[in-house]
């Protein structure tokens, strides 16, 4: 009873909402209701991937779907289409889309320290929660025309601005008015790296970004015990509000896939993430992120490669990635991990479906496809109830096509959304191919239609051979016929098509105007095209390598056990020069030094004539980290972290690699006082960014004194310090936050910047300072002795020879260049000697490079110690090994060759202080990541790969495919100095000459 | 001797050496030698004549600033003879600097030390001489590692100037003048399409190969309008540019272009051979690629550093340490810089960096002929220096060991002209005031 009551109570909900719905906006004129009842019969319907309904019928009434099946009654009040041969889809929902909000306008100018946003909001900018896509939404026809057209019916859109941008709203492409076309007013959160209008100063990099989202997330915890100092802060109110909402968060590169999911994690948030189309360059860790993504199919166009002095400058990656990144669909198909696409991104909308296209060749299902199109994001915006398939009570959002969705040749010729009829394309929609008997002026004709459904060409058979030419215009048809034989014969007609009987009138060539009609006389054998897709002249030959460029691994190398023989091993030990000694390396440590050493099974390595060191160690170094090096908007930015943009296939990783490097230290640049954490390194080549990372270190900070952190190369600095006074202020000053910070409650707002300083102040943060004159040095170990820790590394410290007594008696080790100086004010007192007089003084002191070319020559920069200070050679050889490890607390493990530590070596043709050396072998951890042999090799497979996909290019474009101009692949640089170029490079010339011919 | 006793013995004897050394030595205390009186004979060491060709215990006689005698073994040499025992030393002949700005600036981050970069686009007649510095305090420290000539090279715009080679001990720049006004600079636009990312420039640089034709174009209209100029010797109106560039037509001055790409380098060939031009490529990283193209031109390189990073991320990862022996193979005539004239100070590595070339396809002889020799033909002045031969300039340098190598190089004599220089320098004495400082022997 109870069930029935229900029941009835739901029926008449229903029908009073079907004729008695109402709303609140006034008519200017008399009550038009209309249910919009049609029934398309007798298609084909592909209500999801996995079901379809063969000659079925669809009925749909007041924009929703009320019924699909076989054999179903239709109802009186329904317009009948017939859709006979054709086939129905579900309508592609897109969840990356900005589809009528417009960009947001920049507030505020010049790069101020604070929010230029007048209200009650946040402090920065770029934190822009209060956003919300349904209140700023416009319908825009012309827009959604064009997304209709490529099979869109619905989407999510958000402003794409700021980093926590706001919510985005689920809308139809339907163009009523916005009250009608919003499904679900809030249906994400979303979020990027990308600081977008903000025209405030922090963030500049991408650490800094991902800093700032970190510490919103710890502000928003704070801001829910309503802090009465805060008051009301609706960007922390709104960003708590939100996260119960899908998170989708945007990403430009595989890496940052995988930063995004980081702080996911650390929040307890699993981003939804929006890919940028090389993940399959890294499905493995991809997939460990356990995320959902949304992918482009934006393709890298084909290059105009066709002159050898462009193509020359584009990568090999590059060029891989042109015929690759089709893959990147299937690839997360074969992966199993979840995944929706997105038109987001396409310069040219039209090329949505043919990139797809491409996409199944490469391997994606065509079940996948549609699934990625429909039902995987509605299931993942929690909207499958209204959309993402056809079923009943859903929004009728659905496709007429002319056969298979994704065959080459289907035609899309209408895209309902909410139950309205959106037409892509007229023609072909009847498809008047046949024959026909044509009757002019009482004489009878055959004529043949036949050909492409949409635009059929005509065969007319008379007593004379004849020509004919028909053009159609939606139902109006023109034929002109002539004759091969007699050239004076032409007959003009114009008429109007019905189903299937034509009639109207014309004219002769002689004026004479005729009647004529034409029906139909029989079908021919028609069928949709069902092929499916040629995966022939479709090959993708590359493969992914270890990083993505031409010094890859195909396979990863793995731990040998290698025996070198008979070698001159410096040991950076007490042991010193071993002559004619074996080292054993086993399980990534050396396991013995001797003579005469037997291993069964061991790589034997003959060392003769060769010499073996530890691998070199570069205190400070700025490769293999992306989007900026420097947070330079604040003084103190000790909350970044190197840490987060480790960027493991800087080529420059191999290239030190060449040079005997093994470790390096990567370090925030040098304009502010208290730059960023810092990150240690092994330079294991091929893996992924935390691979990268030195097992359990103490960790670092970078801080800087002097003339970078003052901007003394700017006309003017608005920034807090400008002299050296205020430098040594800054530093205090963040001390006593710290202090003070430490004895808060429990219930405080948890600082990562004040964090950071804390660790310090608690001795577990070390500091490596960038400092050159003797005030400097003196001021920053007052300020350390006053709150009780000890600066670690002083690195540059070219003035360190004039103060090494008191860095000695403070505790502190010394990184110098060899013999750099007078390029600015502050080196011009630096001396080569410096190492080896603060070496005399008792200080542990390295050489490092501050530079991806100088990194590559260490040995032989320490060897200036022995030319210009008569260093002894081993103790110049440990500035490079030894104690650069014990600076960095990792003596115990690396830089120097002892049984049981890291097996990360060199072997050297020559002397290792010598111009003349070359490293031969480069291992870290037992792996050989350098072999010079295996380099001439690669030198090979590069030169062929490059060959091969040029050629392809060339082909592709002779193929009709579109292009571009070449675009040399330089990429983005790190500088420890804000705005500094001076870095031997093919491009810092390039750009020096472009700048210096273009002042005229 | 008591321990405290020794220490103070210690303290006074560094304390004299100390003011020895500053009243002597200090940097503004050194002095240029005067001309040489006494004839020197070097004997007993490995002379590197800089021509590729190695006499083991060897002998150098020079007199009045000029070799007369080079050979094997010993020879005569009157009672007023200097004579320099090098047993186990080697000598070299005096490396040359090419393609430099030192004396030129002092210190890069301040502009007020700048002199090398002129306002405006076709400077011809600049010269570079009338700023050279002779007292800048880097110049010494060139000259302690071996470099006794240098190239001054001024730069920017796209006709930067006229450069001139100066030897490196002298009192004013008319005392340096070695070679005065030896070729016009030539800054090649740059071409090739979005060298540059957006943003680091002003002009978008889409058709910056077109751009850089249009620029090159108004060049080649210079200098035909100068060949026309100079082939008439009167004129109402002086011309101060044409006349600069009066040399380069009677083959007194040579062009360098500086320029790095293969587009550029066949550009800046056609362009020499319109007018009949001596050309010298600076720059040259692409070189590798076109040696046969540049022999047949009769083009000469002076190579950016061989201490450059590769150009290209797919180059091999030694290419910049190889570019030279690339040239040496097809007969190029070639010679380095550092950075194109943007590393006065670190001039003083170029022996190493040579020595880089060494390690990777040149011999040692070869690494050394580029920096002497071949840098001497470069610049016009072969006739007076360059190798260690009967009739040439002594411009000598003496060192316990190899020269092109760190780890060996220590320069103990060195002579311009015959003149013994003195090699210390800023550096030397601070290091000499903080070993009294720590009282370190």
């Amino acid at each position: 009873m109870i069930k029935l009551t229900a029941f009835l109570l739901f029926i008449s909900v229903f029908l009073t909402f079907k004729s008695n719905a109402q709303n609140t906006f006034p008519v200017n004129d008399v009550a038009n209701p209309r249910e919009g009842c049609y029934a398309f019969i007798h298609a084909t319907i592909i209500q999801d991937s996995r079901t379809t309904v063969v000659d079925g019928s669809m009925i749909v009434r007041l924009g929703k779907i009320e019924t699909i099946g076989t054999g179903i009654s239709i109802p009186k009040d329904a317009v009948i289409i017939d859709c006979k041969g054709k086939y129905i889809y579900p309508s592609f929902l897109d969840i990356y889309s900005d589809y009528g909000l417009q960009g947001s306008k920049a507030e505020g100018s010049g790069s101020p320290m604070l929010s230029a946003k007048k209200g009650a909001f946040g402090w920065n900018q770029a934190i822009r929660s209060e956003i919300n896509g349904s209140e700023l939404f416009r319908v825009n026809a012309a827009k959604a025309k064009e997304l209709r057209a490529i099979g869109i019916g619905t989407v999510l859109t958000h402003q794409m601005d700021g980093i926590s941008r706001g919510t985005g709203a689920v809308v139809t492409l339907s163009t009523e008015k916005e009250n009608k076309v919003i499904v679900k007013e809030k249906a994400s959160a979303n979020f990027s790296f990308d600081k977008g209008s903000s025209t405030q100063d922090y963030p500049t990099s991408l650490m800094g970004a991902i800093a700032l989202l970190r510490q919103n997330y710890l502000d928003a915890q704070w801001y829910q015990s309503k802090p009465a100092e805060e008051g009301i802060n609706l960007s922390l109110k709104a960003f708590n509000d939100n996260r119960a909402l899908p998170q989708i968060f945007e990403s430009n590169d595989k890496w940052s896939d995988l930063r995004a999911d980081k702080v996911g994690d650390e929040f307890g948030i699993q981003y939804i993430i929006k890919g940028s189309g090389n993940e399959y360059q890294r499905i493995s860790e991809i997939k460990s992120t356990n995320a959902a993504y949304i992918l482009p199919l934006n393709f890298p166009q084909a290059m105009d490669v066709d002159d050898p002095a462009d193509s020359r400058f584009v990568s090999l990656a590059d060029l891989k990635h042109w015929e690759m990144a089709p893959l990147n669909p299937a690839a997360f198909e074969k992966a199993k991990i979840s995944f929706a696409l997105t038109a987001n991104g396409l310069k040219d909308l039209n090329s949505f479906m043919s990139n797809l296209r491409k996409a199944i060749q490469a391997g994606l299902s065509e079940t996948n496809a549609l699934d990625a199109l429909t039902k995987t994001p509605a299931m993942l915006l929690n909207i499958y109830d209204q959309v993402g398939s056809l079923s009943n009570g859903k929004i009728a959002n659905f496709l007429i096509t002319s056969g298979p969705v994704f065959a080459d040749k289907s035609i899309l010729f209408q895209n309902w959304i909410q139950g309205n009829k959106y037409v892509i394309r007229e023609e072909g929609w009847l498809d008047r191919r046949g024959n026909y008997s044509l009757v002019i002026d009482k004489e009878s004709y055959r004529l043949e239609l036949k050909g492409d459904g949409a635009k059929p060409g005509s065969l007319l058979i008379g007593k004379d051979t004849l020509r004919s030419d028909l053009q159609m215009n939606d139902r109006l048809v023109k034929l002109t016929i002539t004759s091969k034989k007699d050239t004076a014969f032409k007959v003009m007609l114009s008429g109007v098509m019905s189903d299937d009987s034509w009639s109207g009138t014309g004219q002769t060539g002689n004026g004479k105007w005729v009647n004529w009609i034409a029906s139909k006389s029989g079908e021919m054998t028609l069928s949709a095209d069902t092929t499916k897709l040629k995966k022939t002249d479709f090959k993708i030959e590359g493969e992914v390598v270890f990083p993505f460029n031409g010094y890859g691994f195909k396979q990863m190398p793995g731990q040998e056990t290698i025996l070198i023989k008979n070698t001159t091993v410096w040991t950076s030990e007490k042991e010193g020069k071993l002559e004619n000694t074996d080292v054993l390396v086993r399980n990534g440590k050396i396991a013995a030094i001797g003579r005469n050493l037997k291993e069964a099974g061991a790589k034997i390595i003959d060392g003769s004539d060769k010499h073996l060191s530890a691998g070199i160690i570069d205190e400070h170094s700025h490769i293999a980290a992306s989007g900026e090096i420097n947070e330079c908007s604040q003084s103190v930015t000790a909350e970044t972290r190197i840490g987060d943009v480790i960027n493991p296939e800087d080529v420059d990783i191999y290239r030190q690699l060449s040079g005997g490097v093994t470790s390096s230290h990567i370090l925030h640049g040098s304009c502010n006082t208290i730059g960023g954490q810092t990150q240690l390194i092994k330079l294991r080549w091929g893996s992924d960014p935390s691979q990268m990372k030195f097992d359990k270190w103490d960790p670092f900070i970078k801080f800087a004194l002097g003339e970078n952190v003052k901007r003394s190369y700017y006309s003017s600095n608005p920034r807090f310090p400008d002299t050296r006074m205020g430098v040594e202020e800054v530093l205090t000053d963040a001390f006593i936050r710290a202090t003070e910070y430490q004895k808060l409650g429990s219930a405080k707002r948890k600082d990562l910047e004040l964090e950071a300083l804390s660790e310090i102040l608690n001795k577990k943060r070390f500091i490596t300072c960038h400092s050159y004159v003797q005030s400097e040095i003196n001021s920053l170990i007052k300020v350390a002795d006053k709150f009780n820790f000890t600066v670690n590394t002083f690195t540059h410290i070219l003035e360190g020879y004039k103060v090494a007594d008191k860095m000695m008696a403070h505790g502190s080790n010394a990184s110098t260049f060899s013999d750099w100086w007078s390029y600015k004010m502050e080196v011009v007192d630096a001396i080569p000697q410096n190492a080896y007089l603060m070496q005399k003084e008792g200080v542990n002191v390295a050489i490092n490079s501050d530079d991806p070319e100088m990194a590559r020559r260490l040995n032989q920069e320490a060897a200036k110690s022995v030319k210009y200070a008569n260093m002894d050679e081993q103790d110049a050889l440990k500035m490079v090994t030894i104690n650069p490890a014990t600076m960095l607390h990792v003596g115990d493990r690396t830089g120097s060759i002892k049984v049981g530590k890291d097996a990360d070596l060199v072997l050297w043709s020559d002397h290792p202080l010598s111009i003349y050396a070359k490293a031969e072998i480069t291992l870290v951890d037992g792996i050989i990541y350098f072999d010079r042999e295996r380099d001439l090799q690669l030198r090979k497979d590069i030169l062929k790969e490059r060959t091969r996909l040029i050629q392809k290019m060339i082909t592709a474009k002779k193929g009709g495919e579109k292009t571009v101009p070449a675009t040399p692949s330089f990429g983005a640089r790190n500088y420890c100095q804000e705005g500094c170029h001076d870095v031997n490079s093919l491009q810092d010339r390039l750009e020096h000459r472009v700048t210096s011919t273009e002042l005229q | 001797m008591p321990l405290n006793a020794w220490k103070s013995m210690k303290t006074i004897f560094f304390y004299l050496i100390l003011i020895c050394s500053l009243t002597a030595n200090a940097q503004e205390n050194m002095y240029p030698s005067p001309a040489q009186m006494a004839p020197v004979l070097i004997k007993g060491g490995t002379i590197h004549q800089g021509n590729g060709q190695v006499i083991e215990n060897g002998f150098i006689l020079f007199e009045k600033g000029k070799i007369t005698a080079v050979g094997k073994g010993e020879t005569q040499s009157s009672s007023s003879t200097v004579i320099v025992d090098a047993k186990g030393k080697h000598l070299y002949p005096g490396i040359i600097a090419a393609s430099t700005n030192l004396g030129l600036i002092e210190v890069s981050a301040v502009r007020s030390t700048a002199d090398y970069n002129e306002v405006g686009a076709m400077n011809p007649n600049v010269h570079s001489l009338v700023a050279y510095n002779t007292d800048s305090k880097i110049i010494n420290t060139l000259r302690t590692n071996g470099i006794l000539l240098a190239h001054i090279v001024p730069a920017g715009g796209i006709l930067s100037g006229t450069s001139s080679v100066v030897q490196l001990d002298a009192w004013n720049w008319e005392d340096a003048a070695y070679k005065t006004d030896n070729g016009i600079h030539f800054n090649m636009p740059v071409l090739l399409n979005q060298a540059v990312p957006p943003g680091r420039v002003s002009a978008e640089q889409v058709d910056a190969v077109k751009q850089g034709l249009d620029k090159i174009e108004e060049v080649r209209t210079f200098f035909r309008e100068a060949k026309a100029y100079n082939n008439e010797p009167n004129h109402l109106k002086i011309n101060l540019k044409f006349e600069a560039v009066k040399g380069l037509f009677n083959h007194s001055q040579s062009f360098f272009v500086h320029c790095d790409l293969v587009r550029e380098m066949i550009i800046a060939i056609d362009f020499a051979r319109e007018f009949g031009f001596k050309l010298v490529i600076v720059g040259g990283s692409d070189s590798w690629i076109i040696p046969e193209i540049l022999r047949e031109n009769n083009a000469a390189v002076i190579l950016a550093q061989p201490h450059s990073l590769p150009s290209m991320d797919d180059d091999d990862v030694d290419q910049p340490y190889k570019n030279g022996a690339a040239l040496q193979k097809a007969g190029v005539v070639f010679t380095i810089c550092e950075d194109q004239g943007f590393g006065y100070w670190r001039q003083r590595d170029i022996p190493f960096q040579a020595g880089t070339m060494a390690a990777y396809g040149l011999t040692k002889e070869e690494a050394l002929t580029s920096i002497t020799l071949n840098a001497a033909k470069i610049l016009g002045i072969d006739n007076l220096t360059g190798s260690l031969e009967k009739g040439k300039d002594a411009n000598v340098v003496v060192s316990e060991g190899d020269l092109l190598d760190m780890k060996s190089s220590k320069v103990t004599e060195a002579f311009i002209q015959g003149r013994k220089i003195n090699l210390d320098n800023k550096q030397t004495q601070l290091f000499e005031k903080y070993k009294y400082k720590y009282s370190i022997k």
